[in-house]
């Protein structure tokens, strides 16, 4: 347990993190997943990587602390995600470089898009592991990464940034 | 109805929704052949490619800045392994079995890089040996297997992962070329490296440059600027 934990927990408190928007609740719910998953070695089966298996645990045990919390606190950190709307596009610019931008918007998506995009680009998932970590049709996980980097699109252009696409 | 009708009429074609992972190195062979001979036909599709590069280089960054768990998550996780109760191994388990899985469950694109690091390993391990005698080292025992502590220093950084095909001899001739070392990595999972390319802190556009040329590099996969540890 030891070695799986020092080999995975930093990525998937990572991932967690992302979601949960808290260190202290990411660290809890790490602990929560590999805890579950020493219980549950016997029913691992070998279909899926082990850290596809561990996104999923983990994945699962994020949005039922996501549902626990008041609608209100989650409207709230959404908003505070993406700071310095008031600024016109030329201010915002002259203050951050492009890749700050883009930092900062990639953390203004939705969980579900902040879910997907971090799967895709920094956990290396590919459509059929994102698959079975989301629960959902590899079709639709080729659309939500589309919609995710669509929305992604939009908020560059709020900032400032024009791509040239969508 | 209408909605659906319009999404369908929105999406581009597969080959375009396959860029992300495309650029992750994640497609299997026939998605990324198909994917590259649709690159090298329409520009436009290679000008959208590089915005999901750019995408994929922030997203990464922006992860690796979110840090490690502290050393509470593993006490709290073995304070309740101990007072679970004691169980019987389960027969269906088998560690053998589980080990097997879990090398298998590499990706091709990870087991190259482990390949890679296996041999950059024993470069580099004279030079960490080296090291240990001429500064000694106060760090405690660390918990993360991303060794931060290891890229600590002064210095300029870089991110970089390696194409699976590169041979070691292509590695050490860039790390030469570049005048690069290698003090961290590949971090578990993403194969990434971190490299110092200065011994002094460089300005953005100059340690861009630098990306630049590493980026035309054949043997390199990806590379982008890392913060300052």
């Amino acid at each position: 347990m030891q070695v799986l934990f020092a080999r995975h927990h930093v990525r998937v408190y990572r991932f967690v993190l992302r979601l949960v928007r808290d260190e202290t609740a990411a660290e809890d719910l790490i602990s929560e997943v590999f805890l579950d998953v020493w219980r549950q070695a016997g029913k691992f089966e070998g279909r899926a990587a082990v850290s596809t298996w561990l996104l999923a645990i983990a994945r699962f045990k994020a949005l039922s602390a996501l549902r626990r919390k008041p609608e209100q606190e989650l409207d709230e950190e959404t908003a505070a995600a993406i700071e310095d709307t008031a600024d016109t596009p030329e201010v915002a610019l002259q203050k951050k470089d492009k890749s700050e931008v883009l930092r900062q918007c990639l953390n203004g998506l939705s969980a579900e898009h902040r879910e997907i995009i971090d799967l895709v680009y920094y956990h290396e998932k590919s459509v059929e592991e994102v698959a079975e970590i989301v629960g959902i049709p590899e079709a639709t996980v080729k659309t939500r990464m589309f919609y995710a980097r669509k929305k992604l699109g939009e908020l560059l252009k709020a900032q400032g940034i024009e791509r040239g696409w969508p | 109805m209408n909605t659906k009708i319009n999404e369908a009429r929105e999406l581009p074609e597969d080959v375009e929704l396959l860029l992300p992972w495309h650029a992750a190195g994640t497609l299997s062979r026939r998605d990324a052949a198909r994917v590259e001979a649709a690159l090298a036909n329409d520009n436009e599709l290679a000008a959208r490619y590089e915005l999901v590069r750019e995408e994929l280089g922030e997203a990464i960054r922006l992860n690796e800045s979110l840090g490690a768990p502290s050393a509470r998550a593993m006490e709290k996780l073995f304070a309740k392994i101990d007072a679970e109760p004691v169980r019987k191994p389960k027969a269906s388990f088998s560690i053998t079995a589980w080990l097997i899985e879990f090398v298998a469950s590499f990706q091709p694109r990870t087991l190259a890089y482990g390949a890679t690091a296996a041999a950059l390993a024993i470069v580099l391990q004279a030079g960490i040996l080296a090291g240990v005698f001429v500064k000694e080292r106060t760090t405690g025992p660390q918990l993360a297997s991303y060794t931060q502590s290891d890229s600590a220093g002064e210095g300029a950084f870089v991110l970089i992962r390696f194409k699976a095909e590169a041979s070691l001899g292509d590695i050490t001739r860039f790390l030469e070329e570049n005048k690069a070392t290698v003090v961290d990595g590949p971090a578990a999972g993403s194969g990434l490296f971190r490299l110092r390319v200065a011994d002094q802190p460089l300005s953005q556009p100059e340690l861009g440059a630098i990306v630049k040329r590493m980026a035309r590099s054949p043997v390199v996969g990806f590379t982008v600027p890392a913060a300052q540890p």
